[in-house]
């Protein structure tokens, strides 16, 4: 293949004068980050409550439970971008909305992203937390109502700690997929990092150069999620279990 | 609440929504999970293969492909299939592909990493006693992995695939960055056009839900008939 690899473009200045390519790129990993982790504040809260309702007996709330998953999980996450982005702001009361759409540039796209996000990934938390609970074994909750906790307590002090530290792995990956989906938030106009990588294709006509700094990002990324995750769940692993968790097969 | 909405335009674009953008959908996804399937089984022998290089080559493969947004991996191979294009038939300028069949390689692509890993485990999940009695029935390599081991793998993993697939045809909605007209991008020019967004993403998204959904309760009956009674 010819093409003409021509790696100082990194070191050129990008039309917006702020900086190098590589600086334009580095602000655009922050912005990923930034919208994964306050995604992932959303994702864990509700995805924990959801998934701990789904495993109780009362029926209504797992009916409730199971409708919010089948609902965000059977829709792509673009067509949900577009729904908190441009759907959204029209349906709630006009004042809102209208201070919704007037956000200064990257809050507008910010703020929705986040949402969709965090919603987004707080329905395949949410399967993971009941996942986690389900494999406990049931004696463990018969032996706290046994011990005369209610029910409440019999989570907050039995099942609940138990399970959350053997759903560790599996929220690891989950964690990965934020980062990675948050790429999607460029399409209503975030430059995060892949939306950082197309446009200095766009300004600079290095098209390769551009997509390959972006993927070497997210493969370090990565590295630095994974190495961080694991040094985690050695500290907080159930002692005298072999493995934990129920790795989830498919996915994004 | 409805007062200023028009729902009639969806009505009116029904045609061109289903037999341009619902059908470009449909054959992607189609195409991309025959061709994943195929290529990620092939993908899932090599990383079970005792030789060190093939394993750690199909590993390196999968790995990447799953480190990486799907978003960035379409732009990868939007520009890159001409120029592979161009090496393959020896031209000397890149070749002009359209974005369906930049779409199809890059899904069959993306997707055969995340196909092989459930092959992968369908493979390990068959005792190793079948594998010694078809070797030891003087069958070979492939003879052993086409009529013993791959059949039972892929009848254990048919419901995982399947809930791939279903995954495999929401994300094909993501070819919007490359400006396809699949299903969601034939929506997305109606709703500029006509400046009716509200209407048409809350119906695309209707659609979407309603397809999938279906789909999901079709594998979990699928899932109760064809599972192995052990």
């Amino acid at each position: 293949m010819n093409y003409n690899w021509h790696w100082k473009v990194l070191l050129e200045t990008e039309p917006g004068g702020t900086g190098t390519y590589l600086h334009y790129l580095l602000v655009g990993l922050a912005w990923t980050l930034a919208t994964a982790l306050a995604a992932w504040v959303i994702a864990l809260s509700i995805g924990a409550l959801v998934g701990t309702v789904r495993t109780t007996n009362a029926r209504w709330a797992v009916r409730v439970g199971n409708l919010y998953v089948e609902i965000f999980r059977n829709i792509p996450l673009i067509v949900q971008m577009f729904l908190w982005f441009f759907v959204v702001p029209e349906l709630l009361p006009e004042m809102l909305g209208d201070w919704i759409k007037q956000m200064p540039p990257p809050w507008g796209s910010y703020l929705p992203a986040v949402l969709c996000l965090g919603i987004f990934t707080s329905v395949r938390v949410a399967e993971q937390v009941r996942a986690g609970i389900n494999s406990l074994p049931r004696g463990q909750r018969m032996a706290g109502i046994a011990m005369g906790l209610t029910q409440p307590q019999a989570y907050r002090y039995v099942i609940l700690p138990q399970a959350f530290r053997i759903v560790l792995p599996p929220l690891t990956s989950e964690f990965m997929n934020i980062i990675k989906n948050s790429s999607v938030a460029l399409t209503i106009g975030l430059l995060e990092l892949t939306g950082r990588a197309r446009a200095m294709q766009e300004f600079s006509f290095r098209v390769f150069e551009a997509f390959t700094a972006a993927t070497v990002i997210y493969l370090l990324t990565n590295l630095v999620v994974v190495l961080a995750m694991r040094a985690l769940e050695k500290k907080v692993s159930v002692p005298g279990l072999i493995a934990a968790g129920t790795g989830q097969q498919a996915g994004h | 609440m409805f007062a200023g909405y028009d729902f009639d335009v969806i009505q009116r674009s029904l045609g061109y929504l289903f037999r341009e953008g619902m059908v470009f959908t449909v054959t992607l996804t189609l195409i991309a999970m025959t061709g994943g399937i195929v290529f990620g089984t092939l993908l899932a022998m090599m990383r079970l293969s005792a030789l060190k290089p093939v394993s750690m080559l199909a590993g390196a493969y999968v790995n990447l492909m799953r480190s990486v947004p799907l978003v960035l991996v379409i732009f990868w191979f939007f520009f890159l299939v001409p120029y592979i294009g161009a090496w393959v038939i020896g031209a000397g300028e890149p070749i002009r592909v359209g974005a369906f069949w930049s779409a199809v390689i890059t899904f069959t692509m993306f997707e055969a990493a995340y196909y092989c890993e459930i092959m992968r485990a369908g493979i390990q999940s068959i005792a190793r006693g079948q594998v010694w009695s078809g070797y030891a029935l003087g069958l070979n390599y492939w003879q052993t992995m086409g009529h013993i081991v791959l059949p039972q793998a892929f009848r254990n993993m048919v419901p995982v695939l399947l809930t791939q697939t279903i995954i495999l045809f929401q994300d094909t909605s993501l070819v919007y960055v490359i400006s396809a007209t699949d299903f969601l991008g034939a929506a997305a020019k109606v709703a500029n056009r006509d400046y009716r967004l509200v209407e048409m993403y809350t119906f695309v998204a209707v659609v979407y839900f309603v397809v999938s959904y279906s789909l999901s309760l079709l594998v979990v009956r699928l899932q109760d008939r064809i599972a192995v009674i052990r």
